[in-house]
């Protein structure tokens, strides 16, 4: 059944407005949003979300994104009243609680990553980008040396990253990467000089290897003036074995809601603490937590941090977001951090080869497996015709989620495979038993591909149309 | 092992099947040197343990009775809206970049943009930004690529302070000028200047100090010298007041704001989301997710994510905006927040916002030497004029368990007795009669 929200509205008539308020400033047309029975507006809801994958329900090996099971007890913290009521504007000595909280997670973030300092503001991993590429521009002005207007990045980056650097004032210069999935020495070289303000690198890179020569980079980039930005989509990969400030890193985001099992939301809300080395901490984006003493916590500002780059949201951040990671930090442990990559390294590396035995090609073959990896369909769709968005598609009928496909552009037909730390042995089983399976299907009967998926409440949609209608609100 | 469901015999075959000999082997093509030791971080808690230890400080945080706004109000919350947005269907979904996976997420994302063109009367609303201000800064990026020339703001300097910050973050980085706009210190409005070169000027419906601006006056003056008009506005008081869309003659070109208001906690300062609506014609412009109905294969209605083209994973450094996520599962709850009200509940609960604030300034206007410095129509919030330090009497106040309100002294405005007073649904008669009852003995005091 296709259920509107709409066809539930019992209508009402609208009550008289306040006489206290001059009549040019009262709406004018009633407002026409559907008045509905509780228990309807309950159904309403519950069935939407039983037309969603989510993480609760389904395996999802999907790449970049980290989708680790979000513990429970996370949320049930973050949502108690003692937490929930609070007001920003509320005294710090009124709110030594949450500071406490927000404290450590800094203190066990900079422990992590091996950075001097933290801030927790940056809404999401894009707006810690922003955050990280601002500081380094700070950075570079505050020495006087106002050259430095361009951005080194590899084409195989997240699409954040040019974004992110763009939206920063500079301009983008695109480093390719080899055949064996490393960064290309020589391009980054050739690029090095007095214009370029730093370089953003994944590490494990989006390519799902590990980039061998990040202390040969830093070398070169520090010695040019430059600075290394550290993109943290991928630190599930290497949490509690390597630190990027180890690597060379001078500034770093992290995505909580990856890499610290906040929930992904249907997308968002997010968080993206940065990290900085010592040289950088100045720059940090505000608002920060300063402990004086025990019980004595308060809010940085401005009159604090005068070379702050400022702030990017009206208040502290996802703060909910931040409480849900903390708890995740403390259920953990300093043991519990560590297992995190080595079971994450374990899983993508055992899926790997499982795939490749049943007949899977992998992009780089004689590289180990990060947390993720990628595969190429290339033999498949010369084979067949099928593409990647075939195999992704046809996943979803037997319950699972698509990996990442197309992503990095760099390899054709790939999918990009990540199945994260918090998966049995059972599940990674099922999935190559699944993968086998129509791997087959797409020598015998590549329609049943093409079509697919065929068990869900749509079927593949017409996305041209979506745009030439642009139907995107119901009509009042 | 917490989440790891691994047993040692798995983890063994595991191993085995991959061919080497332990987990440390996995990471053998990253330098020896470059692996850490043991991380400076705490033992790990047992669930249990975890829970005692943050219950305790979250009781550490002071229970109050809120009087405070500024930009995030108490309101509240129907049991339903969370119990149904924390569901792991959606709670623990992705960004429904496989359509067919996540019909449950895109359909509430069109139920939200359709709140939102109908809260604004504007023709599109995009599928949530990260927080109001952030959002105002979005929008202004909107107004610059539409205008093209100008690279100027105008930004009313009755605009929320932490707001002009982000402002000042965000657009200082692509050196656009922010053209500040005084206000009439007598009135607490805005006052305009003759004439203006910028691509936009910035409407904030209702201002800093809790008053109404003459939107319809605003608009037009924009308009009339080629400016667009970005509406800044509470979506909770849109139950009541003009909708931006119907603002002068030819209506706001934009509506932003915080959508806190509509179903989403406090705590302490986010997860919030931000709203941004337009005029279709603006709709290449718009930064952030946008969902649109269609058809599939079979013709079945289904909804999808749209205009992408506009967006970073696509146009990488050429995109409207490096957001990427939006705020899904706030969205998500703001949606059923508002479904389970109604336009009736949203109406009833703006009224009686508005009727508290009416009866508690009546209640404060009776106590000597109190003050109101501004005497223009607000909606739920008003700047009272206390005859001593209003950090002082909110600090005091704060051991009566209240938060008395925000003195205008901690943003750098106003006399050293003004404070930012809010009222909302959730206060009743007895809370305004003991908020007077203290600030009554507070002024008495010596």
């Amino acid at each position: 059944m296709n259920d509107s929200i709409f066809v539930h509205d019992h209508p009402t008539t609208p009550p008289a407005l306040p006489t206290d308020i001059p009549a040019e400033c009262l709406r004018q047309a009633p407002l026409n949003l559907p008045n509905a029975a509780e228990l309807d507006v309950l159904r309403h809801y519950t069935r939407l979300s039983q037309k969603n994958f989510a993480i609760d329900t389904q395996f999802y090996p999907l790449g970049s994104c980290t989708m680790k099971y979000n513990p429970r007890i996370a949320h049930a913290m973050a949502s108690l009243p003692g937490f929930a009521r609070l007001h920003p504007d509320t005294p710090a000595p009124a709110m030594q609680g949450l500071l406490q909280v927000l404290w450590e997670l800094q203190e066990w973030l900079a422990a992590a990553t091996g950075m001097a300092a933290v801030s927790l503001t940056p809404a999401a991993g894009a707006q810690g980008e922003l955050a990280g590429v601002a500081m380094i521009r700070a950075y570079h002005q505050s020495r006087g040396d106002h050259g430095r207007n361009k951005m080194l990045i590899p084409t195989a980056a997240h699409g954040t990253n040019p974004a992110s650097a763009q939206m920063a004032g500079f301009e983008v210069i695109e480093i390719p990467n080899l055949a064996d999935g490393d960064l290309d020495m020589a391009a980054l070289d050739a690029h090095l000089g007095p214009d370029v303000a730093g370089i953003m690198l994944t590490n494990p890179s989006t390519l799902g290897v590990f980039e061998r020569r990040i202390a040969e980079i830093a070398q070169h980039v520090h010695a040019a003036g430059g600075l290394l930005y550290y993109d943290g989509a991928n630190l599930n990969a290497i949490l509690g074995r390597v630190q990027p400030g180890q690597m060379g890193f001078d500034v770093m985001h992290l995505n909580l809601h990856k890499t610290f099992a906040t929930p992904h939301g249907g997308g968002g809300p997010g968080a993206g603490a940065v990290a900085v080395q010592a040289r950088l901490q100045p720059f940090l984006p505000l608002p920060t937590v300063h402990k004086e003493g025990p019980g004595t916590l308060r809010w940085l500002s401005e009159l604090d941090v005068p070379q702050s780059i400022g702030r990017l949201s009206a208040h502290g951040g996802n703060i909910g977001v931040l409480l849900r990671a903390h708890a995740y930090m403390r259920r953990l442990g300093r043991a519990g951090v560590r297992r995190v990559s080595a079971y994450a390294a374990l899983n993508a590396n055992y899926l790997l080869k499982e795939l490749q035995r049943v007949g899977y090609q992998a992009a780089f073959p004689q590289r180990r497996a990060s947390h993720e990896f990628i595969l190429s369909v290339s033999d498949l769709h010369k084979a067949t015709g099928i593409r990647a968005l075939d195999v992704a598609k046809r996943l979803l009928d037997f319950g699972i989620h698509a990996p990442t496909i197309y992503f990095p552009q760099l390899v054709p037909e790939c999918l990009l495979i990540e199945p994260t730390e918090t998966e049995s042995k059972a599940t990674l089983d099922r999935f190559v038993a699944v993968m086998a399976q129509i791997r087959q299907e797409a020598l015998e009967q590549p329609e049943l591909l093409r079509e697919a998926p065929h068990h869900l409440p749509v079927g593949r949609l017409d996305e041209a149309l979506a745009a030439r209608r642009l139907d995107v609100a119901a009509l009042s | 092992m917490p989440y790891i469901p691994h047993d040692p015999e798995e983890t063994a075959a595991m191993l085995a099947a991959i061919g080497v000999e332990s987990i440390d082997d996995l990471f053998d093509e990253i330098p020896s040197r470059l692996q850490a030791q043991d991380l400076d971080l705490p033992e790990g808690l047992s669930e249990m343990a975890l829970r005692r230890e943050l219950e305790d400080r979250a009781m550490a945080n002071s229970s109050l009775r809120c009087f405070a706004g500024g930009g995030a109000y108490a309101h509240h919350i129907p049991a339903l809206v969370w119990d149904i947005a924390a569901r792991g269907e959606f709670y623990s979904a992705y960004t429904p970049y496989q359509p067919e996976a996540s019909q449950g997420t895109l359909q509430v994302l069109y139920e939200y943009q359709s709140f939102i063109t109908r809260l604004t009367a504007l023709e599109i609303s995009n599928a949530s930004l990260y927080d109001g201000a952030s959002g105002l800064a979005e929008a202004c990026l909107m107004a610059l690529r539409i205008r093209g020339s100008d690279q100027s703001i105008l930004v009313p300097e009755n605009l929320l302070p932490s707001w002009r910050r982000v402002l000042d973050s965000v657009l200082g980085l692509q050196n656009i000028r922010l053209i500040s706009v005084p206000y009439d210190t007598t009135t607490g409005l805005l006052q305009l200047p003759e004439d203006a070169n910028a691509a936009a000027l910035i409407v904030p419906q209702i201002n800093a100090f809790g008053l109404l601006e003459p939107v319809d006056a605003l608009t037009d003056w924009a308009h009339a010298r080629g400016l667009l008009s970005i509406a800044v506005v509470n979506p909770l008081s849109l139950a009541i007041l003009k909708a931006p869309g119907d603002w002068g003659q030819q209506g706001a070109d934009i509506a932003v704001g915080e959508g806190q208001p509509l179903g989403i906690p406090l705590t302490g300062g986010g997860p919030y989301f931000g709203f941004l609506a337009c005029r279709k014609a603006h709709a290449r412009q718009l930064p952030g997710r946008l969902v649109a109905k269609t058809v599939d294969g079979q013709g079945r209605e289904g909804y999808c994510l749209t205009l992408q083209a506009r967006e970073q994973h696509i146009r990488r450094g050429k995109a409207t905006s490096n957001i990427c996520t939006n705020q899904g599962l706030m969205v998500t709850a703001a949606t059923i927040h508002m479904a389970t009200l109604g336009s009736q509940g949203l109406q009833e609960a703006a009224m009686t916002c508005h009727a508290r604030a009416s009866r508690l300034r009546a209640l404060l206007e009776a106590l000597p030497g109190i003050t109101f410095p501004y005497a223009g129509a607000f909606f739920h919030e008003w700047v009272v004029r206390l005859p001593k330090d209003a950090v002082f009497v909110r600090d005091t106040l704060l051991k009566q368990g209240l938060l008395a309100g925000i003195p205008l002294s901690e943003w750098g405005e106003g006399a050293s007795g003004d404070l930012l007073v809010c009222t909302t649904e959730l206060l009743e008669e007895s809370d305004l009669l003991t908020y007077r009852e203290a600030m009554r003995s507070m002024l008495e005091a010596q």
